[in-house]
């Protein structure tokens, strides 16, 4: 690996902080980014004010520039109203998906270039692989912390100009590197929150305070009425929790009718689907694999993967599986090789 | 200068404390280190040192050492004087309406902001595309309830000279009972303030924008001008602003004052000559460059340049990696660049505000400076321009 200039998105958490301190290490030029992306009340996100300083202090103690960039409008225009557009229409949308994709790999990655930087760096848990100029992207050696579910839109052109140090190390191993270097955010508690949203807000009022929530009724799989809800956006497809209808039987959220505010629920059965429809594919190598190949799929962040194959834009279970929630991420693997994916239409 | 640095052009957010002021403040950092509000000998010392350094900033501020009230710098200042101005009216129960512009620094801004939740009525007048604050709007603002007006008396962003004795003479005429205050925090290096603020009741300075250290600032309040105090104690600073004196802060800063003072036209006519030949560089190198606020009216130091298509933003971080330091923008505690208020207020485009930078020029700015900037900006400005960019 050439030590050229790197740009490192240093969120203040201790992932990118050992990053950074990683490529210092390695004799790379890094220059330390933070990214401000929400002007909110947010506390528990990567822009708080405790954040951006923490990453201004490792950057210091590595002895690195550091730099704020203000990317809140794109941001908004990008992540946040999708988001709350794509609640408002019955979907599930992953928002650190969509910042992957339009401000870390988008908008930083093009302000890195035009600054002159070889690449960006980010602590995100997946690992590069470079073949002679063929780029493929793997699971993370940490396979608890793996990230590549929400990377799963980097092409070749991306992962050309990407550095994942922490990819390659185990959470433990993370954490005993900030130690060793004294860095102030080694023992720091991992964020698990949508960053705009503030723990004491939280997701539903956050939704309410941007789209009128709509009150409408929870049917069964005849149409017939069974109970009311408050708003569509408390619902996500196979969700179990919270239906507040009480039958015998165990009943799960079949599908989310943003058109009607109508919610249908039914047996864990009645969920049961052969396929998903998704849609922005994408594929780390630029081509999709061939059909009939068979895949890992992986349809939740942490989820398990589970064999099938791609069709044109339809994902085939070898197994019957409960419905993907449209808006989430459907990513497809062979072993721990990311070969790209979508997202799951409704 | 710190390492790398090789032209500084960010005089307006803080200048370097000049070898007088440093000088001036030593001995009262240890030797003479008493309280002077103490009733002892030493005491005696420091008190005599803060009185004469009072004297000394009365003098080259036009006004009496009983007008000045020295706060810990010039953020303070302000909100001493909106706040207290708009406040001690209210006590008094006269009128207490605040009038301000658009444009004033995040200082009276963000008081104002407190004061309107607070119950105060406020109306922001607007500025016209060059800088200059709308005499018209600001007629029209003004009336029976208004107590207090807020006018810079020098952009802290664009540079541009407020016409203050003509915001004095509105005042007069159509709120007389208002009090005005003016920030002349960016004003002291290149204006003789004590003739420039004369017309105002209020007037707010800073002392390291000028060559003195951070934290000191002073407000002039004239004789029989009503403000109530934001810190209350021991009753310092005659009530206005209790706490311990910083006696050796007003050392330094009555020294900076001087020097300042001695110089200014010497200095005012020397960085013009730098400034004129930064911008006629970057109007040479970079033909569709934009410069923002009335030229004919902007103090000496000030280069507000906007460059179509280029992000300030990034352009800011390519200077500073070839070791220029520049603005935009006012920087929140993040180290964010905002978008800019002022130039929002100006009318100018987002899209040409988000593309413009501030240089801006001090006392120790050499030829060498602008030779630098010269050399890096034009090719900066190059390689962030998108490719394919319309020029105009």
């Amino acid at each position: 690996m050439s030590a050229g200039p790197v740009l490192v998105a240093m969120s203040g958490g201790v992932d990118s902080s050992v990053a950074a301190a990683l490529l210092v290490e390695a004799g790379h030029d890094v220059t330390g980014v933070t990214l401000k992306l929400w002007g909110g009340e947010s506390d528990s996100g990567c822009c708080s004010l405790g954040d951006v300083e923490d990453a201004r202090r490792v950057a210091a103690q590595l002895d690195v520039p550091h730099y704020v960039f203000n990317f809140a409008d794109d941001f908004e225009a990008s992540v946040v109203s999708p988001y709350t557009d794509d609640y408002a229409s019955g979907r599930t949308p992953n928002p650190c998906v969509e910042c992957n994709r339009s401000m870390k790999f988008g908008r930083l990655l093009e302000r890195a270039d035009a600054l002159g930087f070889e690449a960006i760096a980010t602590g995100h848990h997946a690992r590069r692989r470079d073949t002679g100029g063929n780029y493929r992207l793997l699971r993370g050696a940490d396979l608890a912390k793996d990230q590549s579910y929400v990377l799963y839109m980097l092409g070749q052109r991306e992962l050309a100009r990407t550095r994942l140090p922490v990819g390659e190390l185990t959470k433990a191993e993370v954490r005993a590197h900030a130690a060793r270097l004294g860095l102030r955010t080694a023992s720091k508690p991992e964020s698990m929150d949508v960053c705009f949203i503030s723990r004491s807000e939280g997701r539903e009022r956050f939704l309410a305070s941007r789209v009128p929530a709509r009150p409408g009724a929870l049917v069964d799989t005849s149409g017939r009425a069974v109970g009311r809800h408050d708003g569509v956006a408390a619902f996500t497809v196979g969700q179990r929790r919270g239906l507040g209808v009480a039958t015998g039987e165990r009943r799960y959220v079949l599908d989310v009718d943003a058109a009607t505010a109508t919610v249908t629920i039914g047996s864990r059965r009645d969920l049961l689907r052969e396929d998903v429809r998704v849609e922005r594919l994408s594929f780390v190598a630029g081509v999709a694999p061939p059909t009939g190949q068979a895949v890992l799929v992986q349809s939740r962040a942490h989820g398990t993967p589970v064999p099938g194959m791609l069709d044109g834009s339809v994902v085939r279970f070898a197994e019957p599986r409960p419905r993907v929630a449209p808006g989430q991420v459907v990513a497809l693997y062979d072993g721990d090789t990311l070969l790209g994916g979508g997202i799951a239409a409704p | 200068m710190a390492t790398g640095v090789r032209a500084y052009l960010d005089y307006a957010a803080t200048t370097p404390m000049r070898r007088e002021a440093v000088a001036a403040m030593q001995p009262y950092l240890s030797d003479v280190f008493a309280n002077p509000s103490g009733g002892h000998g030493a005491a005696r010392a420091a008190k005599t040192a803060l009185e004469e350094a009072r004297e000394e900033i009365a003098e080259l501020l036009g006004a009496r050492p009983d007008e000045v009230v020295l706060t810990a710098g010039g953020t303070e200042a302000d909100n001493l004087a909106v706040k207290g101005g708009a406040g001690a009216a209210r006590e008094a129960g006269r009128p207490a309406g605040v009038v301000t512009t658009r444009f004033e620094h995040k200082g009276v801004l963000a008081a104002c902001e407190r004061l309107e939740r607070q119950g105060f009525g406020v109306k922001r007048v607007s500025v016209d595309g060059r800088g200059i604050v709308d005499l018209d709007a600001l007629r029209a603002a003004l009336d029976g309830d208004t107590g207090l007006v807020s006018v810079m008396l020098v952009n802290n962003e664009v540079g541009t000279i407020q016409p203050l004795e003509e915001v004095a003479a509105l005042v007069r005429e159509h709120a007389p009972r208002a009090v005005l205050h003016t920030d002349a925090v960016q004003a002291v290096p290149w204006l003789d303030v004590a003739t420039a603020a004369a017309p105002a009741d209020l007037v707010a300075v800073s002392a390291h924008k000028f060559g003195g250290p951070k934290g000191v600032g002073a407000l002039v309040v004239r004789d029989g001008v009503g403000v109530t105090p934001l810190i209350e104690g021991g009753g310092q600073e005659w009530g206005l602003r209790s706490g311990t004196s910083n006696v050796a802060g007003a050392l330094a800063m009555a020294a900076a004052l001087r020097a300042t003072a001695a110089e200014r036209a010497e200095v005012g006519a020397s960085v013009a000559a730098l400034r004129d030949r930064l911008v006629a560089g970057l109007a040479a190198a970079v033909p569709d460059c934009f410069f923002n606020g009335d030229p004919a009216r902007k103090i000496a130091g000030n280069c507000h340049v906007g460059f179509p298509g280029v992000e300030a933003e990034a352009l800011l971080v390519a200077l500073d990696r070839e070791g220029v330091c520049a603005a935009a923008g006012s920087s929140c505690s993040s180290g964010a660049t905002e978008p800019s208020h002022v130039l929002d207020a100006m009318g100018v485009a987002r899209a040409d505000a988000l593309a413009s930078i501030r240089l801006s020029l001090g006392a120790a700015s050499s030829a060498a400076d602008v030779e630098t900037a010269l050399a890096v900006i034009p090719d900066a400005v190059e390689r962030l321009r998108p490719v394919g960019a319309a020029r105009r």
